[in-house]
């Protein structure tokens, strides 16, 4: 049914609350790509099938008309605490299972549903503790959750659950009770700036478009192409609690007087883009998108653009031009596209998470915005704690949280090994290193230091990564991923990856180095977008904190983190050799001789490490050393 | 191009209204279907939608996801973000080129089952490393687990 009115809207939210209070308790299962690949759909089902069988009546989704207690039972978005999972959450008492399969449902049934009696053995232990409850648990009790407060705790396909917590009551003041100067003062004021990299202020860009008085369309465009490796806290809010991102879409085109609005999904996120399907579906049914949203006389209308695997389609006017069904390269500034952006509209191109501060910025005013986080850098950030890291997920602290308190403090510090560094806001960032802990994590800070946030992606590295290896890496990723537009990242990137290469596979010269600077900052001045730009910062940043690594590689020939591979060494122990000649004869280098029968030798001159004749021994006789 | 190739393009074509900025969600159905963009539906929608076949080329050419040959009934995308580099995804990869016939020059197998593709970032960094096949993702790979996943998929194959 259309909510035509504010009183209908009011009326909606009551019914769908009191169905929300009769579910007496709610059985909430990670739906999130993490937890349905470790067969969270499966437990689901068979929670399902047993609470119906014990005559239990199970709401699957929240009923209008609904008079009778029930327990709900619900997927939910991602909880952030991927490592554990499937996850399952029991409400009202917040209990968190871990690692839940399908032959455990009988026994929670049993215990916790029935008679609130906690599984002891699916409880998350730490450190000789015992913690029942989700708010207990240290990776969630040192959080404060703005973005994520509603990912995993309710139902991420239900507009109903997310009208009844007060979902949309953001929308209804933006209609009823602000002008869009207003709402874009209240933006402006609260100082949130753009969560996708750059921390361009939201307010201002808004205003920017809303100065377009006279453009006949105006476009909100989403980025949702979150591609940089090691962040996922987009998909999570896509995927979690679609709606609160779309409310913000909303809000954004009253406030810059747009119509249309474009989600840009990347086509890796399947489970994203059949969510915000239906989310839209419905809100197009409940007339909160469309024309005439809640009889305000405003309209707004909204389209999924499914990206097809372009790295650089993040980079606003590539992903523009991709919208538009072109190949999508970036081109040149100004025109900005505050000006001319989408189909040569003005148009308001903003992250996810951006997008998703906006409701709670709206409801709760610009001040409150401002007490968390740091000086000029308000609100919190959502991290993607990954890599060597003993718990990964999905953190959210205020802006300016230390470093170390996210590293060791959420996460629990490297899972093997000693931390070595951090790589920070995917490949257009930076690695910091042991003296970054103390570091808070902001826009202002962060790019004193010579990295930057990006998207929020927080790759833990312990003693066993090479950063020559790393940067290499990264090169190889920009290789594959640069448009080929401009000449400078096109070209300049893969000489520079030749030169890795040549480094890491033992080969390296010890002009290298200079080149590798001269190369980078080459790049860095004549690339056309930010990408070719920042593309050559993980290089710069492992030159100035790890140069010690790449003088090992070149001058000694030796990988301090024993992961080249052309730095091992190869030799032959002849106690186990039995002279069968098969590595001789393999050799591709002619670099074994000997006689049959008598153990054979490697000439480390001629040795080129590949590591064929190791691979062929049958006496395990080649001993590889770093 | 075949009768019911035509037929299905056609289709596809009235869903996205012949509106040339939908190329991309177009050959995005189109893909889905055959696996792969016969370059004769190219050259079909290119006429359809007004545009040139150069252009047309142009956008399947530029994207990743695209590809003008078939791929393998099974796509098995090997995800090499940081945060699987870092738990080191290469050995998975050179697991499944060993075990499907592919390599990184050669993605699809000869027999048309399997295709292997590097991918960057498949945003399950906290179950690192990871793979998906058909888009429904394996967690926490070992080259161990690469071989039952590989073994399953055969016996599937080879039981329909």
């Amino acid at each position: 049914m259309k909510i035509m009115s504010r009183e209908q809207l009011s009326a909606v939210r009551e019914s769908c609350k009191k169905a929300l209070e009769l579910q007496k308790k709610q059985v909430i299962i990670c739906g999130g790509s993490g937890c349905v690949a470790g067969g969270s759909k499966l437990v689901y089902a068979r929670m399902k099938e047993l609470m119906e069988e014990k005559g239990l009546k199970v709401d699957v989704v929240l009923q209008h008309e609904s008079h009778d207690e029930s327990v709900g039972l619900k997927h939910s978005g991602c909880h952030g605490f991927c490592e554990m999972g499937p996850l399952m959450r029991i409400e009202p008492a917040g209990i968190l299972y871990i690692k839940v399969k399908p032959e455990h449902c009988e026994q929670i049934i049993e215990k916790t549903i029935l008679n609130d009696e906690v599984v002891d053995e699916l409880i998350f232990h730490d450190e000789g503790k015992d913690f029942p409850r989700q708010e207990d648990i240290p990776f969630y009790k040192q959080q404060s959750r703005v973005v994520l407060e509603h990912c995993g705790n309710i139902n991420a396909e239900s507009v109903e659950e997310y009208i009844a917590i007060g979902g949309y009551s953001a929308l209804e003041k933006a209609l009823f009770e602000m002008e869009p100067q207003q709402i874009i003062d209240e933006v402006s004021e609260s100082g949130l700036r753009g969560r996708g990299g750059a921390g361009f202020p939201a307010g201002k860009k808004w205003a920017q478009v809303g100065a377009h008085k006279e453009a006949p369309v105006k476009y909100i465009v989403c980025n949702g192409d979150e591609g940089d490796p090691g962040a996922f806290m987009d998909r999570a809010i896509m995927e979690g609690d679609p709606h609160r991102m779309i409310e913000g879409m909303i809000i954004a085109g009253i406030a810059c007087g747009a119509e249309e609005g474009y989600i840009y999904v990347r086509a890796e996120y399947p489970l994203a883009v059949q969510r915000l399907k239906k989310a839209i579906e419905d809100d197009e049914k409940y007339g909160i998108l469309g024309d005439d949203i809640f009889g305000s006389g405003k309209n707004f209308h909204l389209h999924i653009n499914k990206g097809a695997g372009a790295f650089v389609c993040g980079e606003g006017s590539a992903m523009q031009a991709s919208i538009e069904g072109k190949r999508g390269m970036p081109r040149t500034k100004p025109p900005r596209t505050v000006d001319k952006g989408l189909f040569d509209a003005p148009t308001a191109l903003n992250n996810v998470e951006t997008l998703a501060n906006v409701p709670p910025i709206i409801n709760k005013g610009a001040e409150w915005f401002k007490s968390i986080g740091s000086e000029g850098n308000s609100g919190t950030k959502v991290f993607a704690l990954t890599g060597n890291i003993r718990h990964t997920g999905l953190v959210e602290v205020p802006m300016g949280t230390h470093l170390k308190d996210v590293v060791f403090g959420i996460g629990g510090g490297c899972s093997h090994g000693e931390f070595k560094a951090v790589q920070i806001g995917g490949p257009s960032g930076a690695c910091l290193t042991k003296d970054h802990l103390e570091l808070p994590l902001d826009f202002d800070a962060t790019k004193k230091a010579g990295a930057i946030i990006g998207s929020g992606g927080l790759v833990v590295m312990g003693d066993d990564t090479c950063m020559v290896e790393l940067a290499r890496f990264f090169m190889h990723f920009i290789k594959n991923e640069s448009c080929g537009k401009c000449t400078a990242c096109r070209d300049g990137v893969p000489r520079i990856l030749a030169i890795l290469e040549r480094i890491v596979s033992g080969d390296g010269k010890p002009e290298d180095l200079e080149t590798l600077e001269e190369l980078s900052e080459m790049v860095r001045i004549c690339s056309l977008c930010g990408l070719g730009k920042t593309a050559t910062n993980p290089v710069v940043s492992t030159l100035k904190n790890f140069r010690d690594e790449y003088e090992a590689h070149i001058i000694d020939k030796r990988c301090p983190a024993k992961q080249c591979n052309g730095m091992k060494h190869y030799s032959i122990v002849p106690e186990l050799c039995r002279g069968c000649g098969r590595c001789k004869n393999n050799c591709p280098h002619g670099a074994i001789t000997g006689t049959i029968k008598n153990p054979h030798v490697i000439d480390p001159e001629k040795c080129k490490r590949c590591g064929l004749c190791a691979s062929l021994c049958a006496f395990k006789a080649i001993k590889e050393e770093f | 191009m075949n009768e019911s190739m035509k037929q299905f393009v056609d289709e596809v074509l009235e869903q996205h209204s012949r509106d040339c900025t939908q190329v991309i969600a177009i050959m995005q159905d189109i893909q889905a279907k055959y696996r792969y963009l016969p370059a004769e539906t190219l050259r079909y929608v290119a006429k359809e939608i007004g545009v040139s076949t150069a252009d047309i080329f142009g956008v399947a050419t530029f994207y990743e996801n695209f590809s003008l040959e078939p791929k393998g009934k099974f796509v098995i995308k090997c995800c090499d973000g940081t945060a699987c580099h870092v738990r080191k995804s290469d050995a998975i990869a050179e697991e499944l080129y060993k075990l499907t016939g592919t390599s990184p020059d050669k993605t699809t197998s000869d027999d048309l089952l399997f295709t292997v593709e590097r991918v960057s970032c498949l945003g399950a960094c906290g179950l690192a490393p990871v793979c998906t096949v058909n888009d429904s993702v394996h967690a926490a790979m070992t080259p161990e687990k690469v071989k039952e996943l590989i073994d399953t998929l055969r016996k599937e194959n080879a039981e329909e």
